[in-house]
This record gives structure tokens, sequence and C-alpha cells, in this order.
């Protein structure tokens, strides 16, 4: 298996405008196992799209070390599929060629043609492949950005809140639907959510970070069974106990009667 | 069903009235007399076409839209010729020298016709030399400026200063630098090419979404691929504005161009005319310059459909 995500250490501040320094990532340490799913929760500023970023490569961190399979990462590189919360599809190319743009820019389209067919395939966009990203719904504009991500046979898939912008049902088909490209790919899937719900329905381990300082408050093991059932008594237990991590659980509310 | 009817009508009716104030009114007596009734023949011209295309639009409901939507728009057209003749030819109501009739505008078109033609070609010359040269130079510029932040910091300001100068006001300077007249005329025609197309080019690219570019990092591209296949297509749009805008510059700085040793040209024609006080030429110059401008910018929109038809309506023409 590979795809082992190793994070030392790392830090990483930012400047704000009036000239204070902001941590947005403080002494994180986490490891993250080859094959595993894990989402990274926390309200916003906790830093979980600044650690996401920094495995990428797009923006680095300040301090510490971030080990692919025991390298360290110091760039973007396409062994690393990225998904953003805005689908980014290139609106001049049409659906087929934007799956296929990151083939054709490592000189591979050739010998890979099948995969792009596959992929459109497996994301469920087979007839569309001459349309163009503005004549697609938002949900399939996502899943075409899915497909682009993982045409390269990344060892890892970044997610970063790709479902934020989808509606409910959409959203809901759109987890199942990253579930089985994980387990048909087998590869590391890291995502960035602010849903709990989503967390504990696709992850092996939730990740839970709290801001000021931006650091890892918990990381809970979601022992369940797949399929997950949403409304069973389990799943809520994980989410309970995630949310009073959050402090969102509502414990100071009192209750109206007793029995 | 009426009101189409109506709308489609509108404009043969008032192609009827044109010529019924053609044939019927007499001519001013104040107003030189063309040798033919060239306007009237104008009339009957289009009347002809018109009356084809009316008849057409029962058949094909596409033509049918197409005319009952432009037809309104011909009528006031025609409307308004009607009562530039009403006041030129008919009623000599303006300074005759400087508003000739309507017959004398349009005798132009017939008798210079061959020399109209030469002037056309020449000036289409010019303008496509000038404007190769300003578009591919100015591209160029526009994508060195928009990727490379520390080039853009040493042209930028010569960008800045040249720009916005008219690039005919060169004209005593380039005139002296250049050893034909043609070559200045070139040249500033490039120039005033060169800026709009610099400036929209580099402004496409730098405001290009970041996350296209991130896009490509993550998906293994390098930096060459990167420039060619996200920023610029991704700047074209704003590329075609500059591209918009310097067929507009071009078309005001040819006239001027050409009044500097060109022996062909509207511009030159339009000069020439001018000083000689032959208002109904330079009218038909004019006309001939304005159909031009118009024609090339409908194909340079016809081009962007074509291009860019993932990015809805810039602007309209």
């Amino acid at each position: 298996m590979v795809g082992e995500i190793v994070i030392e250490n790392v830090s990483k501040s930012f400047t704000n405008p009036d000239g204070s320094e902001v941590k947005a990532l403080n002494d994180v340490n986490l490891k993250i196992k080859a094959g595993s799913f894990i989402s990274l929760i926390g309200p916003s500023g906790c830093g979980k799209t600044t650690l996401l970023r920094a495995i990428s490569g797009l923006n680095l961190q300040d301090s510490g070390v971030i080990l692919l399979d025991g390298e360290e990462i110091k760039k973007p590189g396409h062994d690393r599929g990225f998904a953003f919360q805005q689908a980014n599809l290139y609106p001049w190319l049409s659906i087929e060629k934007n799956i296929s743009f990151g083939l054709k820019a490592r000189g591979i389209y050739k010998e890979k043609k099948q995969d792009v067919k596959e992929y459109i395939e497996m994301v469920g966009l087979t007839g569309f492949e001459n349309s163009y990203p503005h004549q697609l719904s938002g949900g399939m504009n996502q899943r075409a950005s899915l497909a682009r991500a993982l045409v390269g046979h990344p060892k890892v898939l970044l997610l970063d809140e790709p479902l934020g912008a989808l509606d409910a049902f959409t959203r809901m088909n759109m987890q199942d639907e990253i579930l089985r490209i994980w387990k048909e790919q087998k590869i590391t899937i890291i995502m960035v959510t602010h849903d709990v719900d989503e967390a504990v329905y696709l992850s092996d381990q939730v990740v839970i970070m709290t801001p000021r300082p931006a650091k890892i408050e918990k990381v809970i093991d979601i022992e369940l069974g797949r399929p997950r059932a949403r409304g069973n008594n389990d799943f809520l237990k994980y989410r309970t106990q995630i949310l009073e991590i959050l402090n969102y659980a509502g414990d100071n509310i009192e209750p109206e009667y007793y029995l | 069903m009426i009101v189409k009817q109506i709308k489609k009508v509108s404009v043969i009716i008032s192609l009827l009235l044109a010529i019924a104030v053609a044939v019927f009114i007499p001519n001013s007596a104040s107003q030189p007399e063309a040798d033919k009734p060239y306007f009237l023949y104008f009339l009957y011209i289009a009347g002809g076409i018109i009356v084809l295309i009316y008849l057409v639009s029962f058949l094909n409901k596409k033509i049918s839209e197409k005319f009952e939507n432009t037809a309104p728009l011909l009528a006031g057209g025609v409307l308004l010729l009607n009562i530039i003749n009403l006041i030129c030819s008919k009623y000599s109501l303006l300074a005759v020298l400087f508003f000739p009739s309507l017959d004398r505008v349009f005798a132009v078109f017939v008798k210079d016709r061959s020399l109209i033609v030469q002037c056309i070609l020449a000036s289409a010359k010019l303008l496509i030399i000038g404007f190769f040269v300003g578009a591919t130079l100015g591209f160029t510029t526009g994508i060195v400026v928009g990727f490379n932040k520390k080039l853009s910091y040493w042209i930028n300001p010569f960008i800045k200063i040249i720009g916005p100068i008219p690039a005919t006001s060169w004209s005593p300077l380039v005139l002296s630098l250049f050893s034909t007249s043609y070559q200045a005329a070139v040249f500033m025609i490039a120039l005033a090419v060169w800026f709009p197309i610099t400036v929209m080019t580099s402004n496409g690219i730098q405001n290009v979404q970041q996350t296209y570019f991130e896009v490509a990092d993550t998906l293994g591209a390098g930096k060459m691929y990167k420039i060619f296949k996200v920023g610029i297509p991704a700047a074209l749009p704003s590329v075609f504005l500059g591209f918009f805008y310097a067929t507009t510059g071009s078309f005001i700085t040819l006239v001027t161009a050409e009044m500097f040793g060109c022996k062909s040209g509207i511009g030159w024609y339009l000069n020439w005319q001018k000083s000689m006080m032959l208002y109904a030429n330079v009218y038909a110059g004019l006309i001939i310059l304005a159909v031009l401008c118009n024609l090339i910018i409908t194909l340079l929109f016809k081009i962007k459909d074509r291009l860019l038809g993932w990015q809805k309506g810039v602007i309209k023409w």
C-alpha cells in the first residue's frame, strides 16, 4: 500500500494586513495510514485547509516536515490529487479535455487515453465528454473535478470541502460516490469538511482541530462497518462526541420536562 | 400576428414614402443637380431587396423572425434618409456647400467607384500590416508583462507613458525617424493597436483566478504549460476586448496616418476631397469608413463566438 502521510511538528503562521501574526498551524503531528479515509474537521480558522494545502505543496509550512511514503513534500505534484471547494474546471475546455489536462501536461495522454474514458464512466459523465462546464450542473462539474484529480492515479486524494457548494441531496449522493471511488482505487483520502455527519459517514478517522492556537484537539477512530446508516445509534454517538469536543453539542440547554 | 406584419411592412411603407418624396417633390433650385437621381435608384434597389426578403419570410421562419426584428430599425433608417433628403435636396434648409444632396453623395459611389475600390484596398493593406505588427508586439508585450513581475516593473512605466498619447500625435517625430512616409503610417497604426492589446492582455493574465494555476500545479503541469494552456486561454476574453479597442483605434489613426505622403487609401481620399471642398465625396468616404469598420468588427465577433463560445457575452456588437 502506498500513500502513507506523516506530519511532524508542522507550524505555519500568516501575517495579517495590520502586521500582526496569526498561527495557522501550531506544532501539528499526525500519522495517516496508507489507504485510510481521514476527515479534518473544525470551525473556521482552525487550520484544516492550511494543513491540507501544506500536504498538497501549494503553500508550504514554515517549519516541520510532511512525508509522503517517507519522502519530504516540497512542491505540488500529481501524486497528490486535489479537489477544491469549487469545481474549478477550465471553462474553455470540454469535460473530456478538463479531465485529461494533467495527463497531457505530463505528456502521457496517448498511453492513458483509455483511463480518461474509464474515469468519465466512473463519475457517471459518459455522454457529456464534449459538453462545457457551464452547460452542466454544479454536482456534475464537481464529479468531473474528482475525475480530473483521480485520472493521474495519485497516491493521495486531498479534498478541500469539495461538497460544500452542493445541495443536501446531491451532497449525500456524492458522498456515496466518493466512498465507492475510495474503495475501488484503494488510495488515501484526506478531506476537509465542516459537516460532522459527513465526517462520521465517510471516515476511518476524524481529526478534530481547534483554532487559537490552531492545533489537533483529538483524533477519533470511527469503528463502524460500511455502509453506514446515518440515523443509527452508534453513528449518533460519534456525532455527539465530536460536537461536544467542538463545543457545539448544546449541553447547557435545559430539558423542558423531567420524567 | 398583426403586430408582426405591421413590423415587417413598416420598412416597405417607409421606403414607399421616401420614393414618393424623391419623385414628387421637386428639388430645390439652389442645390446643384446630380446628373442622375442616384438616391432614388438606391431606394429602388433597396425596395426590391426588401420586398424579396418580405416574400421569402412567409416561407422561412428563421428569416421571418430576423426580418421582423430588424425591419423597424431599417424603417427608421430610411425615414432618417428621407428627412435628410427633404432638408438638403428638396428645401435646401442648410448651407448647400456643406450639405450636398443625397443624389450627389450616392453619385460618388457610382462615378468614383474604381478609385474608391483602389482606396479601400490600399487602406486595407496599410491596416493589415499595421494591425499585424501592432497586435503581435502587443500580445507579446502583454504576455511578458502579465507573467513576469520583474519585466512588468520595468516595462509598465513605458506602457503608461506612451499608451495614452494618441498615436497620431507622434507624426512629427515619426516622419523624421522613418525613411518613407508609408513606414511612418504603418508605425502609427501599429502603435494605436499595440497599446490596447498590451494592456488588455497583461490585465487579463494578471486577473486569472489563482486557483486555475493551482489546479494545474496539482496536476503536474510545468511552467510553460501553465502559461500557454492556462494563463493565455483564461485571458482570452480580455485579449479580445483589447482587439476590439484596437480595431476602432486603428480606424481613427488610419485617417490621420494617410494624410502623410500616402497616395491612396480612404483616409487620403477623405483629406483630398475635404481640401477641395467636395463634401459629397467626403460623406461618401465617411460612409465607406463606417461600413468597413463595422464589417471588421462583425468579423471579429464572429471569430470570438467561435473561439470563446464558452464565455457568454463580454460586449455585444
